[in-house]
């Protein structure tokens, strides 16, 4: 389902929940809606699913206005938070309800159902009741539900929230699978950015409810188009200025600059260790964190405390250890403008390790 | 219930457990249980036969009747309003929260008003010299003095007894399963009799139950308003009222037993639904 | 939106009955009772509650319903607790029966302690030779106002109890604090919300209690005349001048304990 959305306002009393957001999505896609909590996200979902009224702006499905169509007749198939899974009402039942509703005949129904408990690997506890499943398979159940009456749009508000670390991986990617599998056009709504870089085809990062940036979660990391973005698609740390670092001294320091370096674009190393000593500070090892696959350290160069990532195949550093900091590139943020800047005095393009 | 750890559990021998538990015996004994056998040995006292007597004289037969209708009458009109006014409560978003603010302090005054006092209200609006009690009884249906009276007042006492069952559960339940029946295509009514109700049909149950007890057992309130007219607006409390007054105990004894033996199969019922509703709302 | 209430059109209607029903049950006649007994000027409602009788009516209610009401916190306090921590024979049939004062008629109620007190009894005969008037005297007042109000302050506590993190029990238990310490300064503080606002639940339906009260207390104006009970008699006696103004104290009273409970309960639930 192409689905359009154009000025889009909501308050909340004073508190002004969604401002402007205007975005389009192609039949087929599968987008993410990250932010912080209470940003707007969820606020976004409500209205396409039209259990929430817009105050101003307008929702198009297919080019037609929506509005006032009430969430029956929208044929949206959404999946709650917290499932909403009706308790007093099995497995069998719940994902039936929709089909029940439209009046399907009973054989078609049990057809429908069948298939659904067998796509979703719920064969086998159709007569059960939510209370008596396990996390993963009440969302498993929430989102057949949704499915079953064949909706256009798959809406889902934080589909992993409640579920284990462990299992919310595993879920994630059976969901990517199926979703691709029935080819239906969904968004679903996260805080988590792992989740979000994970399974969806483009992004779009919602803060204080308007759209910071919409693409896909390759072109927000290479080019953040504001600070908010960079900080909170992987990891990074906020500089004043730059200026005095070896290779950055071009960047001039503003009051509203804001440089962006992310522990990726970093390199340590000890002495002789790295190629282009030239381009290079030295700094003192303040911390070192094991990360399971990797070091985090963290180095002091003059007054600056940076973040870098170092591979477990070199050598160990220990704390308090002068070492080389070569800094291959930075964002830097200057009021609406924002710029990638690369180390000058590097002359051969280096690998990047990312 | 409660499983107490050992350190606890050690303290059922102790002396201070045993005091307690005894403090307690007496107390349900002398407050609760001797005060209820009497009233069975009151009855039986000058035999079976003067209890069927007692029991079966016109007035006690009418007042029986009165008192059924009442209860019948109070306990449908307030469990179809105290459900509306409940979801609208809870889930009316069309009212300001202000107003619902105002209208929810508003539903536990019955609660602080005295019956009598209850009654008298309605009989100041409503009674044979003002305007209002004027107009009904020119139209052949007074209410004040008689049934619609009565029941009012009975309204009047039980109308929180409802909405307090359901507003909670109603609350608890939030508004996701109806959101997501309403994204499956369910309307209003479909979404209320096959998500809503399912959820608070406990909740409801038990409300009935109460409605039914303090219908059943009002008694200021009715005494007030209905004028306690024997064969005409007496009911089954306010004729044990005026058995008392002629000195007629055993008679009041009579049908005292009948009420407190309907009241005790309404406590019955009412723990039995309390479980119901219980298991109801812990199981998820 | 809302999913429950969501056709157009015809809702307007249902929605106008409700606040309609709401108002006529319960808005009109609270403030009809505050006008008439105004209505006939300030000096007569002055006069109507200057009346010894009323003034005496209503003073012996706030004494005797805080009398009940405290009598209620202690054996409250102590039922709840038994019931909850104590597994003894008979413990589930004790739970059920706490509710029985509020299903049975307060009329019955009336009539059980007037057999069990009455001069009849053995209590009344016992009482009588002692020299010590208890049906027909204040006694038997607040025997039937603690009957009447007996639930309230256990099953206010009782869900404090179940909640209440044990842990905190063990806590004070390992940190070397003594049964008694314990009880005082972790369980109590635990159950207070519990056993105030159940207390003042019991005060505000002593003050307004009649059924139970009319049938034990003798009603001798100036001495066992409760306030409701004035009300009534005055409203039998055609003095609705009279029997407002009391109730319009009584209510007002009333009123402010309800709103107490609330603003205390808005505390504790933040």
């Amino acid at each position: 389902m192409h689905i359009e959305v154009r000025d889009l306002n909501k308050w909340f009393g004073q508190y002004h929940a969604v401002r402007d957001v205007n975005f389009s999505i192609e039949p087929g896609q599968l987008i993410g809606l990250l932010g912080p909590s209470g940003g707007g996200k969820t606020s976004v979902l409500r209205m396409l699913a039209g259990l929430e009224y817009p105050d101003s702006g307008e929702i198009l499905f297919h080019g037609k206005v929506m509005n006032d169509v009430p969430p029956q007749e929208r044929g949206i198939g959404f999946v709650f938070q917290h499932y909403a899974l009706f308790k007093h009402m099995t497995v069998y039942d719940n994902i039936a309800f929709g089909l029940t509703i439209q009046k399907w005949p009973k054989a078609r129904i049990r057809a429908r159902v069948a298939e659904l408990l067998e796509l979703t690997g719920l064969s086998g506890v159709e007569k059960r009741y939510p209370h008596q499943l396990s996390g993963g398979q009440r969302q498993r159940v929430a989102f057949a539900r949704a499915l079953a009456p064949e909706p256009q749009l798959l809406l889902l508000d934080e589909p992993f929230a409640a579920i284990d670390a462990k299992i919310r991986k595993e879920l994630r990617s059976w969901l990517k699978s199926l979703i691709e599998r029935v080819g239906i056009t969904s968004i679903f709504v996260t805080h988590d950015q792992d989740e979000a870089i994970e399974v969806a085809d483009e992004i779009m990062i919602i803060q204080q409810g308007s759209v910071e940036q919409k693409g896909t979660p390759w072109d927000i990391y290479k080019s953040p188009r504001t600070p908010f973005v960079a900080e909170f698609i992987g990891e990074s740390t906020l500089l004043e200025s730059i200026g005095q670092l070896k290779g950055f001294g071009q960047v001039p320091a503003q009051s509203n600059t804001k440089v962006l370096i992310r522990p990726e674009y970093i390199e340590v190393g000890q002495p002789g260790e790295l190629k282009l000593a030239s381009a290079s500070e030295n700094g003192i090892v303040k911390a070192m964190h094991f990360r399971g696959s990797e070091w985090m350290i963290e180095v002091a160069v003059g007054d600056l405390l940076l973040k870098t990532y170092r591979s477990l195949e070199s050598p160990v550093l220990q704390i308090g250890e002068t070492v080389q900091v070569l800094i291959h590139r930075v964002y830097v943020f200057d009021g609406d403008s924002h710029s990638v800047i690369e180390n000058s005095l590097k002359e051969d393009p280096m690998p990047i390790m990312i | 219930m409660s499983t107490a750890p050992t350190t606890l559990t050690s303290k059922k021998s102790s002396t201070s457990s045993k005091i307690l538990i005894l403090i307690t015996y007496s107390v349900f004994i002398l407050l609760l249980i001797i005060p209820l056998v009497q009233i069975v040995i009151g009855a039986f006292d000058h035999g079976v036969q003067s209890l069927f007597q007692a029991l079966l004289r016109p007035e006690a037969l009418h007042a029986m009747w009165i008192t059924l209708s009442v209860v019948v009458v109070v306990t449908l009109l307030n469990t179809l309003f105290g459900v509306l006014t409940a979801i609208m409560l809870v889930r009316g978003q069309w009212l300001s929260s202000r107003v619902r603010r105002f209208l929810n302090s508003m539903i536990d005054l019955p609660f602080a008003v005295s019956p009598v006092i209850g009654g008298f209200m309605i009989m100041l609006l409503l009674g044979p010299q003002t305007v209002m009690g004027a107009f009904f009884s020119d139209l052949g249906m007074p209410i004040v003095y008689a049934f619609p009276g009565m029941v009012l007042a009975t309204l009047f006492v039980t109308f929180p007894l409802m909405i307090r069952e359901i507003a909670p559960v109603l609350q608890e339940i939030g508004t996701q399963q109806e959101e997501a029946a309403s994204m499956l295509g369910a309307y209003s009514w479909t979404t209320f009799w096959k998500v809503t109700w399912p959820s608070i049909r406990w909740g409801v149950t038990y409300g009935v139950v109460l409605t039914v007890a303090r219908s059943l057992g009002e008694f200021g309130a009715v005494l007030v308003v209905s004028g306690n007219i024997m064969n005409k607006t007496q009911t089954m409390t306010t004729l044990v009222y005026q058995d008392v007054d002629n000195f007629n105990i055993a008679a009041a004894n009579s049908v005292a037993l009948v009420l407190a033996v309907c009241s005790i199969t309404l406590l019955l019922v009412m723990e039995w639904a309390k479980r119901r509703k219980g298991v109801h709302t812990h199981a998820h | 939106m809302n999913a429950v209430l969501n056709h157009k059109g015809a809702l307007w209607g249902f929605r106008t009955t409700l606040l309609l029903y709401m108002f006529l049950l319960i808005i009109l006649p609270i403030t009809g009772i505050y006008a008439h007994s105004l209505s006939a000027g300030w000096d007569m409602f002055v006069e109507s509650i200057s009346d010894p009788l009323a003034w005496k009516a209503v003073w012996l209610t706030l004494r005797l319903s805080l009398i009940a009401m405290v009598i209620n916190m202690v054996i409250g306090t102590i039922a709840a607790w038994v019931l909850h921590r104590y597994q003894f024979p008979g413990r589930t049939l004790l739970n059920s029966l706490v509710d029985l004062p509020f299903a049975l008629p307060t009329a019955v109620g009336g009539l059980m302690i007037l057999l069990l007190l009455g001069p009849n009894s053995f209590v009344g005969q016992w009482a009588d030779a002692v020299g010590i008037r208890i049906v027909f005297g204040e006694p038997a007042i607040v025997v039937a106002m603690v009957f009447v109000t007996f639930p309230f302050v256990i099953r206010a506590v009782q869900p404090l109890l179940e909640e209440a993190d044990k842990t905190q029990e063990e806590a004070a238990h390992t940190l070397g604090a003594s049964k008694w310490r314990t009880f005082y300064q972790v369980l109590l503080p635990q159950m207070r919300p519990g056993i105030i606002s159940g207390g003042m639940l019991a005060f505000s339906r002593a003050m307004a209690e009649f059924g139970a009260v009319v049938l034990v207390a003798g009603n001798i104006p100036g001495k066992t005349l409760i306030a409701s009970v004035y009300i009534f008699g005055e409203i039998e006696s055609d003095n609705p001048q009279g029997a407002a103004a009391v109730s319009v104290i009584l209510l007002t009273l009333s009123f402010l304990v309800l709103w107490f409970i609330n603003t205390l309960q808005a505390k504790e639930g933040r």
